[in-house]
């Protein structure tokens, strides 16, 4: 069923251990995991909150307001050019 | 690497690699795709395992046991803690060259292992049965072809959804881990300690199992939905802070494992679920590594005989043994779960009290638990049919 609201779970980039606890008891098959990079699927969550109770590290937050403009994960060490 | 397989495995952890062996020495070709870089790295696991239950597939080397474990001490929230006598020995393994080891006897035995390759989906035929898996590899997207995918992708499967299984894990039953490995650290080496309590582990406990004298890995599970409260982490870094303060870290690393019954189906669409993936592990004491190796060992053997029959209706098969010989206990262990997580900090300290008054010779890990059936007698026909068996 697609969700009427904005997407409210959000990962805090650089902190997650890539354990795959929040996967293992999303009903949504909504979180993609690989090997050193995580992501929600939006078009799939359903704001459930469950990956935000099984994290052991703290790193899965709820935003009611939605999480449309919070930072996404980004690069640490920005290539400026140099050879 | 071929374009195609009798059989995909998923996930080259203990279940994942114990597949590969068994299918490949059942004469059937088998590539086995690891997401991450390294085969046995990151370790998410306490590491400990029954001697018992090891030699069952491998012998013991001193290359892959941090420690010989000969004691166990349970440590009720009152301190006053119990030591069983125990009949067997166990060890701490190094899961980092364990892992690295059962990937080799599967290579050995003719298996391909490609790491780095991460599965992102399934191919499917018409009739929805899979019949390879899409991967990339070298970040290049890879479509392989195989008769049969046995999903070993860990407590964060996503392999078995696809095939339309239901392998999601109830809040209440996945533990919320966090594992530290400490040194510098004053440890016995051939004791696993358990503490229980609410103000320590709420629905689990917590663990320290030595690797050697100076080091050990001290680390927590507690119930998903207590977590809510406090994570995991938290309770770690408290236990630490007042144990351990000036220890060295070594790892930190958290984790998950889902302590529930084995999911409803583990064969569909010629998709097979061993290990976590699954949810094999021993629900009551959360131990995942034999039970999941049996899983693979069960699911590699059913899929290379229903390739050389060339009949794949014959992959149910593998649900039929992995019941009979581990499926029903874990059902029970479930009850037996239920039951211990809703113990509370006095009914702990009770237990470990009647059982500190036993004579020493029956101060055993049965002798304990006969102490809890006081506790809670509706435990007891769960516990009957185990021993009965």
């Amino acid at each position: 069923m697609p969700r009427s609201t904005p997407l409210m779970i959000h990962i805090v980039p650089g902190k997650c251990d890539f354990c795959g606890c929040c996967v293992g008891v999303c009903p949504e098959d909504a979180i993609e995991l690989m090997e050193s990079r995580i992501a929600i699927i939006d078009e799939r969550c359903t704001n459930c909150k469950k990956c935000v109770w099984a994290c052991p590290w703290e790193v899965i937050e709820f935003h009611r307001e939605g999480v449309a403009e919070l930072p996404k994960e980004q690069p640490l060490y920005l290539n400026n050019g140099s050879e | 690497m071929k374009e195609s397989y009798d059989i995909i495995i998923v996930g080259a952890g203990p279940a994942g690699s114990t597949a590969a062996r068994y299918a490949s020495s059942g004469g059937a070709s088998v590539l086995m795709l690891e997401k991450d870089r390294d085969v046995g790295y990151p370790v998410r696991c306490g590491e400990a395992v029954s001697h018992e239950g090891l030699v069952q597939f491998i012998e013991p080397d001193s290359k892959f046991i941090g420690s010989t474990i000969t004691r166990f001490r349970l440590v009720p929230p009152n301190g006053k803690s119990v030591i069983p006598q125990l009949d067997g020995k166990g060890y701490v393994l190094e899961r980092r060259i364990f892992d690295y080891e059962l990937a080799k006897v599967a290579a050995k035995e003719g298996a391909e292992v490609v790491t780095k390759a991460y599965v992102y989906d399934i191919l499917k035929n018409e009739k929805g049965e899979a019949v390879g898996v899409k991967a990339l590899l070298k970040d290049r997207e890879t479509e392989i072809r195989s008769k049969v995918v046995i999903a070993a992708d860990g407590v964060e499967s996503r392999v078995g959804k696809w095939a339309g299984m239901d392998t999601t894990c109830h809040i209440k039953d996945m533990e919320s881990c966090a594992q530290m490995t400490l040194s510098g650290i004053e440890v016995e080496d051939d004791t696993l300690d358990f503490y229980f309590g609410g103000d320590v582990a709420p629905g689990g406990y917590l663990w320290v199992f030595p690797k050697g004298k100076d080091t050990a890995n001290v680390g927590i599970g507690i119930c998903a939905e207590d977590a809510k409260k406090k994570s995991a982490l938290r309770y770690l870094e408290e236990f630490i802070q007042e144990k351990f303060p000036d220890a060295a870290v070594l790892t930190r690393i958290a984790g998950g494992v889902p302590c529930a019954k084995t999911t409803d189906t583990v064969v569909k669409n010629n998709v097979m679920l061993v290990g976590d993936a699954a949810r094999q592990v021993n629900p009551t004491s959360g131990a995942g590594i034999i039970s999941g190796m049996i899983g693979g060992m069960i699911a590699g053997q059913v899929a290379a005989e229903a390739v050389r029959m060339n009949d794949l209706s014959y992959l149910p098969e593998y649900e039929k043994r992995w019941h009979k010989r581990l499926g029903w206990r874990h059902e029970v262990f479930y009850k037996i779960r239920d039951a211990i997580t809703s113990f509370s900090d006095e009914t702990y300290n009770s237990i470990a009290e009647s059982a500190r008054k036993l004579p020493e010779d029956k101060q055993t890990l049965g002798g304990i638990f006969r102490a809890a059936l006081w506790n809670r007698p509706s435990m007891l026909l769960d516990v009957a049919k185990v021993f009965v068996s």
